[in-house]
């Protein structure tokens, strides 16, 4: 009993964790058609404005949603600044990005330092059984469904979402009707940072925040977006599902090593049989 | 599908209609701006035996996943070039530092090694702290005949005639450390250590001194460098209920485990022993909850008590301020670069072999650990091990210390006087 629940725990765990840190890389590519390969430094980020604003005496809570508009609003300010520049030309945005993920980190290493100290796990633990988990293991499960869910019905319900979709699936169409696809790219780049700046205000409390951790989330989240196509909803879901189980399962029964080996391979596989990853094949646009 | 990269790539030749007379100016500032690097390329000098300053070169990861590590010893580093010089310099000389910063890389790592050993050319060099990035940029040293200062703890073997090494070895450290765990908590452990050489090689160190002591290994984990997920090793170890968990684990990444492993409430049932916590600059990223309370053993310890410690300390915080810390990594770099000086004196030369003729008749330092003293046929140090506890305050609660430990098994294995040109990692 208590081997189940710890294994339906760590493999909810893992695929809760793969979307928050996916989510946001998949919102910007399925919309935009932009590989963001700052996200990492936006997750970065978003990690360390809920530090600095824990630290500062503001409520874990109440800093990382904080952290997420910040970021969101750097967003729509990087938007404006640089990627608008770019679009239509898929190489230049994807070097405009890599180029800016060592600037930001550098700034935060100038900004934060590279050694600060972080927050500890909230809300403590329960046990059951042999094994005891954190209990915030389980705000990560839940906070990866809402995310999932809101992005769902911004895109699904929202007026700015069915103009998004509108955008994404002919622009000059769009635009002949009065849609100001400008202010809908900035939108789309925004709500892609701010899930970004979210996720790393999520996962701050349980990993080292610093400012080379967006490395090590990116290679993941890029493997989700891909695998899970430009559907950002299923595509992510189906995706974060199917990797984060296999991951753990295999961790669970071997090593972190082969886990982590085992998501790339079955990721490998799925993209030979599915070129547009899991969404595109089953032609889904959310 | 017609890109500006295409397009770029379709027309190599200058000379096509999209050069202005702007991209010409751009151009030529472009080409007047590196003129002057490019002079200084040229002019490489190798200071030794001038008038000039002794320079010292140094390559260490100053950003990334190592940065925990390479900050404070490029701090220590500069701490003993300015001591150094405040005091008049070496042979009358002062000291000068051409710095890299690897980045985390064993690319960029390998990179510098080069560039220094053949361009720059110092009188020697001190670099790298993973064993990954030692190994990587050792036979660049050799070939090129520059000394090469190593001062970090690792997993011990190294037997290179150009090579000295002032950190510990498990031969020194685990042998205290691991019979007092044993003894005290109990003879089941569970390792998690980082999966490459020093991790792997050390953690085979770990199991043989836990059996030695009596007690046995219930698992092993390796845990790659870029990995921070330990969720699937906790249950594991929630599992095998272990007497105690002992860690290897490196770099930022690897904090995690200690942060999930506090969240999931193991703190208060299961002890953690450590042959690297505590070295780099764990106990400022973690929080007292997550940090305090585990087993270590080391060299050096900012607590020591005697006086050479006490005006080090002093001296230390002055320049990096009054909460400035130093652990064991740090220290075990300023030592080597100590017993250097002391070297050079003694050969009152800087030439490559003479200096290592000068390290290896035995120089003994009263150093901020205690007494240390060069071993010469190891090319290793023997040293004071203190066990101690990480305590809530970001420092160390020191529960026993040993005094002139030695490098048992680079003394067994290892007598460079004897055999010069043995040049090899002895494993156990």
């Amino acid at each position: 009993m208590d081997d189940i629940v710890n294994l339906l725990m760590g493999v909810g765990y893992s695929i809760a964790f793969l979307t928050i840190i996916s989510l946001g890389l998949a919102v910007v590519f399925g919309m935009m058609g932009i590989t963001n390969m700052a996200h990492g430094e936006f997750l970065m980020i978003g990690a360390f404005l809920t530090v600095s604003f824990t630290r500062s005496g503001v409520s874990l809570w109440l800093s990382m949603v904080i952290a997420g508009v910040a970021v969101a609003a750097f967003g729509a300010l990087l938007e404006r600044l640089l990627i608008r520049r770019l679009y239509g030309r898929l190489e230049a945005t994807m070097l405009a990005t890599f180029g800016l993920s060592p600037i930001l980190v550098q700034a935060a290493v100038l900004i934060w330092g590279t050694t600060s100290e972080g927050v500890t796990t909230p809300l403590g633990n329960f046990r059951v059984g042999e094994y005891s988990f954190a209990t915030y293991s389980l705000v990560i499960i839940i906070a990866a469904v809402f995310l999932v869910a809101g992005v769902y019905l911004l895109y699904a319900k929202s007026r700015f979402g069915v103009m998004a979709r509108a955008v994404a699936m002919n622009p000059e169409m769009a635009s002949a009707i009065g849609i100001n696809s400008s202010r809908i790219n900035m939108g789309n780049f925004a709500v892609g940072a701010g899930l970004a700046g979210a996720g790393g205000a999520l996962i701050a409390p349980v990993v080292a925040v610093a400012p080379s951790m967006g490395a090590s989330y990116i290679a993941q989240a890029f493997v989700t977006v891909v695998l899970g196509g430009p559907g950002v909803v299923s595509g992510t879901a189906a995706a974060s599902s199917l990797l984060g189980s296999v991951q753990r399962v295999v961790s669970d029964a071997s090593t972190a090593f082969y886990g982590t080996a085992a998501l790339l391979v079955l990721a490998i596989v799925l993209l030979r049989f599915l070129p547009t990853g899991i969404s595109g094949k089953a032609g889904r646009q959310l | 599908m017609d890109t500006p990269l295409s397009a770029a790539m379709a027309t190599p030749s200058l000379s096509g209609p999209s050069l202005t007379r702007r991209k010409v100016l751009a151009l030529s500032l472009l080409a007047a701006a590196s003129a002057p690097v490019m002079a200084a390329c040229g002019k490489s000098a190798n200071g030794s035996n001038g008038d000039g300053p002794i320079t010292i070169g140094t390559i260490f990861d100053e950003t990334g996943i190592q940065d925990i590590y390479g900050q404070s010893k490029m701090r220590a580093v500069q701490f003993f070039v300015d001591e150094t010089n405040a005091n008049g310099g070496l042979l009358g000389r002062q000291l000068a530092l051409k710095s890299y910063d690897s980045q985390s890389s064993v690319d960029k790592i390998t990179q510098y090694a080069n560039t220094l050993a053949q361009r720059d050319r110092p009188d020697v060099i001190t670099a790298g702290a993973s064993s990954a990035s030692r190994e990587a940029i050792r036979p660049i040293f050799n070939r090129n005949k520059i000394l090469y200062l190593y001062g970090n703890i690792y997993e011990g073997g190294n037997c290179d005639k150009n090579q000295f090494i002032s950190g510990t070895v498990p031969s020194q450290q685990l042998q205290v450390l691991i019979p007092h765990a044993v003894k005290s908590l109990g003879g089941k452990a569970y390792i998690v250590a980082a999966d490459y050489n020093f991790g792997q090689i050390s953690s085979s160190w770990a199991e043989k001194y836990i059996k030695d002591a009596g007690g046995e290994v219930l698992g092993t984990d390796f845990v790659p460098l870029e990995s921070s997920d330990f969720g699937s090793i906790i249950s594991k170890i929630q599992r095998a209920q272990p007497d105690f968990v002992f860690t290897l684990l490196v770099g930022t990444n690897h904090l995690t485990f200690f942060r999930s492993f506090a969240a999931t409430g193991l703190r208060s049932s299961i002890p953690l022993v450590s042959g690297n916590f505590g070295a780099g600059e764990e106990l400022k990223i973690l929080t007292p909850a997550e940090s305090a309370g585990v087993l270590v053993a080391y060299p050096y310890l900012q607590d020591l008590q005697n006086p050479t410690n006490a005006a080090f300390v002093t001296a230390w915080q002055r320049k990096f301020g009054a909460d400035a810390t130093i652990t064991d990594l740090p220290m075990a770099q300023y030592n080597i670069l100590k017993f250097w000086a002391a070297a050079v004196d003694k050969a009152k030369s800087t030439d490559h072999d003479q200096v290592v003729a000068a390290l290896e008749s035995g120089i003994t330092l009263q150093a901020p650990s205690g007494t240390v003293t060069m071993d010469g046929p190891s090319h290793h140090v023997v040293q004071p091990i203190s066990i101690a506890t990480t305590n809530d305050r970001g420092g160390f609660t020191i529960v026993k210390t040993y005094d002139a430990v030695p490098p048992k098994f680079e003394q067994e294995k290892c007598d460079l006087i004897a055999n010069p040109t043995v040049n090899k990692a002895f494993v156990p």
